[in-house]
């Protein structure tokens, strides 16, 4: 069976996603609960360093999963302490973790740079594997990405068909209200800010043992504010957050595959492009001028153009709940 | 004896998040299999062991006092301004165009090279600005995609247009003329017309947020956008000035890094002092008068920490793990202290 060019290129941007996906997953559930874990740039680093050294000295890639989820748990707690318990500013909070966890990435991590290591099997799913098309796309991949599908779609139904979930939209919307009918509000941050950093931490191990295989300095560096801003774009909806995930990792490797075709154009464009891309969007998303734009679309495309590409943060996101 | 207990209290508060990060660090350093001691013993060293590495603690002031004197003015406006890094680049990419567009002598060359970095990064800080206050864009994503875009922007320039005739390297553009060095000390990197620039700069904003019409208006803005509007402040206006006179400032670090200590662009001309600022104005509480002393702090650990590599062949990153780590509990202890000294109170 030989698979089309296509279908190599998809499958490979859908593995080469899965990082993306459960790290702007984890933190859509962070900011649905109302907090901003903003310091998912170097928790990645961390976590990809950990996730990496971990599985190369124990040889276990189960623990190098683990240890990663773990301190990616961590640093997220202490945002959520910080912030929850001692009313310290969250910007301020991540802003300093993102900074701490990436020197510390580079400091333990620096006797693994460039070792060869363990990556995860490959591990198509039999039968599956075979249906035309979707098989060679989706299910010729290893156990991460399968496990990358699963989240994007128990977090869509927990997030809007459950009731821990509806608790869960609550608690960043009106935390008052939530309150008043007995939801504990701190309790429900800490716990999904918490999730949130262990699928952040995830995502951290899957980039070093799966996709970029390997450590080395700065393996990542510029992803984690990719991811956070997907969660903008997506307009916090865990659906429209994968698909932004998987855009952008489309992009990504549409850029590659250009640039052996386009000599001239300097390499730096290439650099540049997700961070001058994710300017855009995010202006395309939330600037008044979209607006204006809209006017002139007639209503039907104006309604799918809201449902796919507006969308309105929590109304509590950020702000500290005080129950008196 | 009771004052005297109590600033003696006041002192050790002050200094609790540094014991509590050299612990930290200790842990670190132990995971990480070397000696913290003879690591904490080389930091030190490495920026005091000759007058030459006091100049150069010196040298380090520079930019982290001009990038934190203009991250105050954003803060004060109530701005994560992430974009500082960025700004420092524009301004020595400006400063580099004006050496390579215009062959002057120095009297004239060295004031325009400044002008050209105030200028360069007060457009690049504008740009944040714009997207925030018209496109409403966080400042925070405009400002760190920005960043990546100068720096993409400084690594074309240096393997394309302006690449030395034998070919390019990371090291960087061909030295500058002579006329555009800034001068610096015999037998050192330090200058001192940078040094009281900066010093300068901070100066001049702690007058501005403290005594000013402006200072106080962009501190109402940072409060309360909404009552300050209502009060008949310009918001979009007041805060785009706030991001153009802050790039301002990171541009002339950024000029200065490229006239007075590399004496040419290199690809990292920005060597993370922006982002370093905004550690220096948590740890001052965002108070002028704070800053040098944070600074000062900051850059010892700076010059000191690159002797690790030599002496003990450890990363050098661990001098930003000290950093980050005394700002996250400075703001933990903050929060313990507000918490639990409410209950006694």
């Amino acid at each position: 069976m030989t698979d089309s060019l296509a279908m190599v290129t998809i499958g490979a941007v859908i593995a080469a996603s899965a990082p993306l996906v459960f790290a702007s997953i984890g933190e859509t559930l962070t900011e649905r609960a109302g907090v901003v874990n903003l310091s998912l740039d170097g928790t990645i680093l961390l976590t990809a360093m950990t996730g990496f050294a971990v599985a190369f000295s124990s040889g276990s890639l189960a623990l190098g999963f683990l240890a990663a989820m773990a301190v990616g748990a961590v640093v997220a707690f202490i945002v959520a302490y910080g912030s929850i318990a001692l009313g310290q500013n969250q910007t301020a909070l991540g802003f300093v973790l993102t900074l701490l966890c990436a020197d510390m990435s580079s400091f333990i991590g620096n006797p693994y740079v460039r070792k060869p290591g363990p990556s995860v099997p490959h591990m198509p799913i039999p039968g599956l594997v075979s249906i035309p098309f979707l098989g060679p796309v989706l299910f010729n991949q290893d156990a991460v990405v399968y496990l990358s599908y699963l989240v994007i779609i128990v977090s869509w139904l927990w997030v809007s068909r459950t009731q821990p979930g509806l608790r869960l939209r609550g608690v960043g919307e009106r935390p008052e209200a939530a309150h008043a009918r007995g939801v504990a509000v701190q309790r429900t941050r800490y716990l999904y800010t918490v999730l949130g950093g262990a699928l952040v931490g995830l995502a951290g191990a899957t980039y070093s043992l799966s996709v970029k295989l390997g450590w080395s300095h700065g393996h990542t560096t510029g992803i984690g504010w990719i991811a956070l801003a997907i969660v903008i774009f997506g307009g916090w909806h865990p659906l429209r957050v994968a698909f932004g995930a998987y855009l952008f990792g489309a992009l990504k490797s549409l850029g590659s595959l250009m640039q052996p075709a386009f000599p001239d154009v300097p390499t730096q464009v290439f650099q540049a492009a997700p961070f001058a891309l994710m300017i855009l969007a995010l202006l395309l998303v939330s600037g008044d001028f979209t607006e204006r734009l809209l006017f002139y679309l007639p209503p039907r495309g104006r309604r799918l153009f809201n449902a796919l590409l507006r969308g309105t943060p929590p109304a509590a996101l950020g702000k500290p709940f005080r129950p008196d | 004896m009771n004052a005297s207990r109590s600033s003696l209290n006041k002192v050790t508060l002050a200094l609790l998040p540094v014991f509590i990060a050299l612990l930290f660090t200790f842990l670190v350093l132990l995971i990480a299999g070397a000696n913290p001691l003879a690591a904490y013993g080389n930091i030190l060293a490495g920026a005091f062991e000759s007058p030459r590495k006091l100049a150069d603690v010196a040298v380090a002031c520079v930019p982290l006092l001009l990038c934190s004197a203009g991250g105050l003015i954003t803060y004060a406006a109530g701005l994560w301004n992430i974009g500082i890094e960025g700004q420092m680049i524009a301004g020595a990419l400006a400063t580099t165009w004006l050496i390579n567009a215009l062959p002057l002598p120095s009297y004239g060359l060295l004031p325009l090279s400044v002008v050209a970095g105030l200028v360069g990064g007060a457009l690049w800080g504008l740009l944040a600005g714009v997207l925030r206050t018209f496109g409403q864009v966080n400042e925070i994503f405009a400002g760190l995609g920005l960043n990546f875009v100068a720096a993409a922007l400084t690594n074309y320039l240096i393997f394309g247009p302006w690449k030395p005739p034998d070919g390019a390297t990371m090291s960087g553009t061909d030295p500058f003329p002579q006329a555009a060095w800034m001068p610096t000390l015999p037998q050192a990197r330090l200058s001192p017309v940078a040094l009281i620039l900066a010093l300068a700069a901070i100066g001049a904003v702690y007058v501005l947020l403290r005594g000013t019409h402006w200072g106080l208006k962009l501190k109402a803005i940072g409060l309360n956008p909404q009552a300050a509007r209502r009060l008949g402040a310009d918001t979009t206006r007041n805060m785009l000035l706030a991001f153009a006179v802050c790039g301002a400032l990171a541009g002339l670090a950024g000029s200065l890094q490229a006239t007075a200590v590399y004496r040419r662009l290199i690809p990292q001309i920005s060597g993370g002092y922006g982002y370093l600022s905004l550690l220096v104005i948590l740890l001052s509480g965002s108070r002028a008068e704070w800053v040098p002393v944070v600074v000062f702090f900051f850059s010892v650990i700076q010059v000191g920490s690159p002797r690790l590599e030599l002496r003990l062949q450890l990363d050098s990153s661990l001098g930003g793990i000290l950093q980050a780590s005394v700002a996250l509990f400075f703001l933990l202890t903050r929060g313990l202290r507000e918490r639990f000294g409410e209950k006694k109170g």
